[in-house]
């Protein structure tokens, strides 16, 4: 850069030569100098405040942003933290209706071996058999010296097994964690719990699924992480379900029955409280199915959901209820019941002859089937089949079990004017005991239609109305008349006005007609007769009570004093106070001269 | 006055920087303390789990019928039957303590007056 002289000689000497001042010109060329500097510096400084500026407002804009961020985000744990070990219990646990744990998840551990790992695979393996007795040495050697190089020796072992394998010190025997489904309860309620299995597995860890009940029918739910751990809360009480097993394993032994089942059930939210079928299995040891045979015959088959029966003279209810409900019969109209009953080439004969005529409440009581029959003739088979239809009869139960939709009513093929005759007493159609339940419940609660459920639930199922109250209260009374005097007079339990309806059915034979001394003996009960509370249903398979002179196998003499014994013991535990019955007002007696 | 802002924010500025570093550090211990929590969490939750299994394993109803049973000599438990359930009415009422306001049946009731005459003879005749 040339700087500008201050005193430019020229012009010094020219001013001198005129007389004038040369400082003057000096301070003016100063002047200008100063002026050009402060103009560049300014220029540097307007510049720099610029790009201060613009850094200002980047971070200012940046700082803005992030809080603007912070402050509409969800506030989290910080990811670093979330990478910690897996937390335990994938599968949520089943709990009782108290929340008393009826399924619940172990941690154990799974063995596997890498053979290419091993020091001493031959001595591994010798080991290994001396832990577990189940397992082959010679096999183990041939797996442990070929050319694999992953196997499994184990799918669950207990913390002693671990510890010994640990013993062994080979490098190539290897743990993987696992989650195990553990009932402690054993066999308490195994038809309904179903079990669980291991489904794909890795080494890290593996599913567990549902195989049946309601492991299966809500495995989704269980393993769903959503439901943040919540149990699955079944109708279910312990405690009851496990004294009505006690009950009716040993009322099954004392009847020589091979099979048994029963239901408890609320009849106003349709709850299932116990339901129980024997013989049951283990679930944490869940039972092959079997491979030959009848699988009605197997541990597995829930004889109260999937057994169909015919049901036999339970059904008489129906068939009453429906009447009185159309106000085709009255309690006092008489019903012909001159046996036997000719209807073409079929004969319908009673247990004994019970004269020729009885009122409709006497045929109930000493449980006529000419008697019912002649009340379904009145009704016809379509208004029949309508009623049943609308007590859930004629379809598979809605209960939140797998085996349910198998559990499908056998109905005749043709529902001919015959089979209106036989189902009004129970032959000719096939239902399982919860069906009973539940039709029964819609009956005795005041007449409006129950479905079973084994969910907790509180609220009363508001069903559709299947026949009017008065109807129910007759139905009530009637069926009280069958225990204070009729065929079920065993099942009178002091305190609890038991009211029920017998039934026994002869078993159908696998080629066609019915075995003469193999029966299906059902007691359908509900207590306390005057304000229903519980519907519970026990069916007996083929029992022969032998104290007699001659084996005696109606349901009076074998369902009946189980099912009594069933009431005595669960009542307290229901919360029932024995009660005196009320007696109807004296004052309102119906006087009729 | 120019050396003592520069000073000043020389200060501020390491101050800041000594804050920051201490948070950092800070939050780094926080997560590992928190970590470590969170694994003992899991790790409590699990035997949570494993005393609950055991819990209702204990409480099977099987076991303890057979617990009632083997005891019964010392505990007496019989299932609970309706005869147990009671009505208020059915409590005796409490015997009142206060004392018989009779006089002793044992005595003659004329024994009982001359006895009363005679203590009052008694506290009468003591000047």
């Amino acid at each position: 850069m040339i700087r500008t002289p201050l005193r430019p000689l020229a012009r010094i000497l020219s001013a001198r030569a005129k007389g004038e001042n040369p400082d003057a010109i000096e301070r003016a060329n100063l002047q200008a100098r100063h002026e050009i500097i402060r103009d560049r510096s300014r220029i540097m400084a307007e510049g720099r405040l610029m790009i201060l500026g613009f850094g200002f407002f980047t971070c200012f804009s940046l700082i803005g942003v992030q809080m603007g961020v912070v402050a509409a985000t969800e506030p989290a744990e910080p990811p670093s933290a979330s990478v910690g070990p897996a937390i335990a219990a994938q599968r949520a646990d089943i709990v009782d209706r108290s929340g008393r744990i009826l399924a619940t998840n172990l941690v154990t551990h799974a063995l596997y071996a890498q053979p290419k790992m091993m020091i001493d695979p031959v001595g591994a393996a010798e080991k290994l058999a001396l832990i577990f007795p189940d397992l082959d040495a010679e096999q183990l050697k041939k797996d442990f010296s070929g050319t694999r190089k992953f196997l499994w020796i184990k799918r669950k072992i207990s913390p002693e097994q671990m510890q010994q394998v640990h013993e062994i010190g080979d490098p190539g025997l290897l743990f993987g964690p696992r989650e195990m489904r553990l009932y402690p309860n054993g066999a308490l309620a195994s038809h309904i719990l179903g079990g669980a299995a291991f489904g794909r597995e890795g080494v890290e860890s593996a599913e567990v699924i549902g195989t049946a009940g309601v492991e299966k029918t809500f495995d989704g739910w269980l393993r769903d992480p959503a439901n943040g751990g919540a149990p699955l809360q079944l109708s279910l009480d312990l405690t009851i379900q496990a004294t009505v097993e006690e009950v009716l394993d040993g009322g099954m032994k004392l009847m020589n029955a091979k099979g048994a089942a029963a239901v408890l059930m609320d009849v106003h939210t349709g709850e299932v409280i116990a339901m129980a079928s024997l013989p049951d299995f283990d679930p944490n040891e869940r039972p092959q199915p079997l491979t030959k045979g009848s699988p009605t015959d197997s541990p597995l088959f829930n004889r109260a959901v999937q057994g169909v029966y015919e049901l036999g003279s339970t059904y008489k209810l129906f068939a009453l209820a429906q009447a009185l409900d159309l106000g085709l019969v009255t309690p006092t109209t008489l019903m012909d019941t001159k046996s036997p009953m000719v209807w073409g080439k079929f004969r319908i004969h009673d247990f004994h002859n019970y004269g020729p005529s009885n009122t409709v409440t006497e045929v109930i009581v000493k449980s006529s089937n000419i008697g019912t029959a002649h009340i379904a003739q009145l009704i016809g088979s379509a208004r029949q089949q309508t009623f049943l239809k609308s007590l859930g009869l004629l379809e598979a139960t809605p209960i939140e079990l797998v085996e349910a939709p198998t559990g499908k009513p056998l109905l005749p093929r043709k529902w001919s004017d015959l089979s209106t005759l036989t189902i009004s007493y129970g032959h000719g159609i096939a239902a399982s005991p919860l069906h009973l339940a539940a039709a029964y419940a819609s009956i005795v609660n005041g007449g409006t239609k129950v479905s079973p459920t084994i969910l907790k639930s509180d609220a009363i199922q508001q069903g559709p109305r299947v026949i009017s109250e008065q109807t129910s209260a007759t139905a009530r009374g009637i069926l009280r008349q069958v225990v204070v005097r009729g065929t079920a007079s065993f099942g009178d339990v002091p305190g609890y006005s038991v009211g029920g309806k017998t039934g026994t059915a002869d078993k159908p034979l696998p080629k066609g007609g019915y075995a003469k001394d193999k029966v299906i003996a059902t007691f359908a009960s509900f207590f306390p007769s005057y304000d229903p509370k519980y519907v519970l249903i026990v069916t007996l398979d083929e029992p022969v009570e032998a104290s007699g002179d001659e084996p005696r196998r109606t349901a009076g003499w074998t369902s009946v004093p189980v099912a009594a014994e069933m009431i005595r013991r669960i009542g307290p535990l229901l919360g029932l106070r024995p009660e005196v019955e009320p007696t109807p007002d004296p004052t309102l007696t119906l006087a009729k001269n | 006055m120019r050396n003592f802002l520069l000073v000043l924010s020389l200060g501020l500025v390491m101050g800041l920087v000594f804050w920051a570093y201490r948070e950092n550090y800070k939050t780094q211990a926080e997560v590992a303390d928190l970590r470590a929590l969170q694994s003992e969490v899991g790790g409590l939750r699990e035997s949570l789990g494993v005393l609950n299994a055991e819990w209702a394993y204990l409480n099977r109803p099987d076991r303890l019928r057979e617990l009632a049973d083997i005891n019964f000599a010392r505990l007496g438990l019989l299932p609970l039957t309706p005869e147990q359930f009671g009505e208020v009415a059915q409590v005796p009422y409490p015997v009142a303590q206060s004392p018989e306001l009779t006089a002793d049946p044992a005595l003659p009731p004329d024994d009982a007056t001359a006895t009363e005459n005679a203590i009052v003879a008694a506290l009468e005749d003591t000047p």
